[in-house]
């Protein structure tokens, strides 16, 4: 369902790749690997259509990207490397705000199911005083309301997580797949899961 | 659609309650500022009344580039925008959500304090209501050119000054108008034509200052 053709990608004037292809149908991975600085997270904005390649094109079902926009949009879920939370804001807050601006009809007791997963449940403080890891897991509840997007793009998913984030991470990752749901995705960790596809970008 | 926006708008201005502190301090400055002039000017009752307009239109445009540098900083610092550009919603729609709760939470209270900072000017009560109402219509218009700014500063160093650079000769028809309809009106000769205007303006940046936003953003973010 997503295709990539001839990508290339620039950045301060230095190629970080060239004319790289992949495709990705639904119940599969892949996983980016590569050096810091390799492109990882340039190649995920391309795919996601944050950035735009210097060359090569992405299309979904056969159609570019840059022609559906939002229609895209609401397909993908992607989740940077910054956790993507209001310091300000509980993980409740943060969560019910992230879900309605793309589009999910979330319920309250879905939202409050979802948290209690990551072990945020009862939190009611502002998610500038929980921790690294706790923001984390705020950002990353958003994947259980998100069964019926069917491709997630994720940066560095597993960092900052403990040893029960990442299982629980894990088990999330593998439900979607099961359910022919599509996931990209880069890491330096071996995530034990056995990814369809690897891109290496050195 | 509507949704988005709804929630864009609840977002930042539950933002500003819990950081009641950046609203305060844009509101002091335009208070402060406006209260500068007439202890270095002095005391001279006609020469007050007389710069009033203008003193209060200016001070209100600095204390709308006080906060206007975050408006999008914020959300860029922390990835929250990036999730508004792969929202669902349209992102003219989001940013148009975002700069208006930009007007209620920097702009509104001027309007309401405005004829406070009056009071210095002595300015006649009779005029407080031109006042009020060139500031309602003045202020929106200053949100949505300066997101336009701010959108464009984006991930630049030394943003603030380069947005005042940018911004502040596009507020000088806002300015104009705005200071003008006050004059107007106290010399007797009617405000009817500015204050037209300036909500002409308000409808023109209304149409149009959403996509220049957007567009902005895509660029500024890639």
């Amino acid at each position: 369902m997503l295709e990539a053709a001839g990508l290339e990608c620039e950045r301060g004037g230095r190629t970080l790749f060239r004319s790289l292809s992949l495709s990705l149908q639904p119940g599969e991975s892949l996983r980016i690997s590569g050096a810091n600085g390799s492109g990882k997270t340039s190649l995920l904005r391309i795919l996601c259509g944050l950035a735009a390649p210097s060359a090569g094109e992405v299309r979904w079902h056969g159609s570019p990207i840059r022609e559906l926009k939002e229609e895209y949009a609401k397909q993908l879920v992607y989740l940077g490397h910054s956790s993507a939370v209001k310091g300000d804001l509980t993980a409740a807050e943060n969560l019910s705000i992230t879900c309605t601006l793309a589009g999910l009809q979330v319920r309250k007791t879905a939202l409050h199911a979802a948290l209690e997963r990551f072990g945020l449940g009862a939190s009611a403080v502002p998610v500038r005083k929980l921790s690294q890891g706790q923001r984390r897991r705020a950002a990353l509840a958003r994947l259980c309301l998100s069964a019926a997007v069917p491709l997630w793009l994720l940066d560095e998913p597993f960092s900052a997580l403990d040893a029960t984030g990442i299982e629980l991470l894990r088990a999330l990752l593998l439900e979607h797949l099961a359910r022919r749901g599509a996931v990209a995705f880069t890491t330096h960790q071996d995530p034990g899961i056995a990814a369809t596809h690897v891109v290496d970008l050195g | 659609m509507l949704a988005a926006a709804r929630c864009v708008v609840y977002r930042d201005l539950l933002l500003a309650v819990r950081r009641p502190g950046d609203v305060a301090t844009a509101l002091l400055f335009f208070v402060i500022v406006a209260s500068l002039f007439p202890l270095g000017i002095g005391a001279e009752p006609n020469l007050l009344r007389a710069v009033a307009p203008g003193v209060i239109w200016v001070s209100a445009l600095l204390s709308c580039m006080l906060s206007l540098g975050r408006l999008f900083a914020a959300d860029h610092d922390d990835g929250t925008l990036e999730q508004m550009l792969l929202g669902a919603a349209p992102l003219g729609v989001v940013v148009a959500a975002k700069a208006f709760a930009h007007w209620l939470v920097s702009g509104l209270p001027l309007v309401a304090i405005a004829p406070l900072v009056a009071l210095q000017y002595d300015l006649p009560p009779a005029l407080y209501g031109v006042l009020a109402l060139s500031l309602l219509l003045g202020t929106p218009v200053l949100s949505l050119i300066g997101a336009i700014g701010a959108a464009l500063i984006l991930g630049t160093r030394g943003g603030g000054v380069l947005l005042a650079l940018l911004v502040l000769p596009l507020y000088v028809p806002v300015l104009i108008m705005g200071a003008g309809s006050i004059e107007m009106a106290e010399a007797g000769l009617g405000a009817g034509g500015q204050v037209l205007l300036l909500g002409a303006m308000l409808l023109v940046a209304a149409a149009f200052a959403p996509w220049a936003i957007a567009a902005a953003l895509r660029i500024s973010s890639e």
